[in-house]
């Protein structure tokens, strides 16, 4: 049995990273709040935009946009959203798992796609696995402003308006609520022109300034990189729900195994406390 | 004098909200002036000021990237940055214009990605010279 002393340290050391793992999971916490207040108010811009081109996609003139319009695949885009850091749980692992799915699923070779990353956790695996990355944003902050992804949207958009691939899938971790996150794959572009028909438009009848059709092409762009901020503001909570639970998790099992090294400690100290006894009263007998 | 609400919101989150007598700004077809009871209109806006007064007093806002949308209830401008006047961080944007203005000078670069960035500079430079 091992002695006094060294559970002692033991317990020492899972106390400490119990504290360490007890701050992290309240930060994460902190953080999750602000990353929803902020998908919150980033909402209003997205729904504009969205109004403003259902309105014109339905506008009598029928106007047409080649983001719009599903052309032939011969190539296809992903953009995938991973975290920076670990200490996430299944976050990542769970959603290259789906990319890998699907990749094996749709595709015969790695001419077929080109993939985009967000997060240096989703980089360094894919990477390692010699995917075709054409496009990479690492250290996004905790609260990510547009700012930060502006570029690697941009890129994603442009690459479709001048034809390197033909569409482009979404990945990243829905947001349920902050026990689960599940990682999802969505189709960016094409935009679902379905999707924009249903929904009823404002009845306004607009002037266009300069025209309908450079309105819409000055419109759809922007629209889907919001839609790509929007995807990363989401994913970005769900990693602050997912450090959160497995820092909780961490906490738990901590708090566990020091309980069993208490008991230890405990039963060492009463045979000692035994021997010690026997010791004085063996000596005792002797005299 | 009648009033309308102007809105202008980033995808961060609304830069500005109130009621307005007249929005002043550079659409895709020249400049524009925009009093309560406008035709509804839609147009790009690009790297420029909006102007608005109210009560005698003028506000300029620096935007850039966006569009603008006036609807019978009001006016809402839609851009990727908006800052007030008085919020612009004039040394920040004193620094960006002297990088954009390098790069251009050197050909360092994607030069209409600089000079989007001086554009971008200067016109927030611009604005926060009015107080």
């Amino acid at each position: 049995m091992a002695t006094m002393r060294e559970i002692k340290i033991k317990i020492n050391s899972f106390e400490k990273t119990k504290q360490i793992t007890k701050a992290m999971k309240m930060v994460a916490a902190s953080y999750l709040r602000k990353a929803q207040e902020q998908a919150e108010a980033s909402r209003p811009y997205a729904d504009k935009l969205k109004d403003v081109i259902t309105g014109l996609a339905q506008g009598a003139s029928g106007v047409k946009h080649p983001m719009l319009e599903s052309r032939p695949v011969s190539k296809t885009g992903y953009l995938i959203v991973t975290s920076d850091r670990g200490l996430v749980g299944g976050y990542n692992s769970n959603l290259i798992r789906l990319l890998t799915e699907k990749l094996k699923e749709r595709h015969a070779s790695k001419d077929e796609y080109v993939v985009f990353v967000i997060g240096r956790k989703g980089l360094e695996v894919l990477q390692k696995r010699g995917l075709p990355i054409i496009g990479q944003t690492t250290g996004i902050s905790a609260i990510p402003q547009f700012a930060e992804v502006v570029n690697i949207a941009k890129e994603a958009v442009s690459n479709y308006a001048d034809g390197s691939f033909d569409e482009l899938y979404l990945l990243y971790n829905e947001f349920v609520n902050p026990v689960i996150q599940r990682p999802v794959e969505k189709r960016l572009l094409p935009l679902a022109s379905e999707e924009l028909n249903q929904e009823k438009a404002s009845q306004t009848a607009y002037e266009y300034e300069p025209s309908e059709e450079e309105v819409l092409a000055e419109l759809l762009p922007r629209y889907a990189e919001t839609l790509i901020y929007n995807a990363l503001l989401e994913g970005k909570a769900s990693e602050h729900a997912a450090q959160m639970n497995a820092m909780e998790n961490a906490t738990e099992n901590a708090t566990e195994i020091i309980g069993k090294l208490t008991l230890q400690f405990n039963r060492a100290r009463q045979a000692a406390i035994t021997q010690e006894i026997a010791e004085i009263v063996g000596g005792a007998a002797a005299l | 004098m009648s009033k309308m609400q102007l809105d202008i919101v980033t995808p961060e989150r609304k830069v500005y909200s109130k009621d307005v007598e007249m929005v002043i700004t550079r659409a895709a077809n020249g400049d524009i002036g925009i009093l309560p009871h406008h035709a509804p209109l839609v147009s790009p806006l690009h790297v420029t000021v909006v102007r608005v007064k109210n009560e005698g007093q003028e506000e300029r806002i620096a935007i850039s990237g966006g569009f603008l949308e006036v609807r019978p209830s009001g006016v809402t401008i839609l851009a990727e940055t908006a800052e007030l006047s008085s919020n612009i961080d004039v040394n920040r944007a004193e620094a960006a214009e002297a990088r954009a203005k390098e790069r251009i000078a050197e050909h360092d670069g994607d030069l209409a990605r600089a000079e989007l960035a001086l554009k971008r500079a200067a016109n927030r430079l611009e604005v926060s010279k009015w107080k």
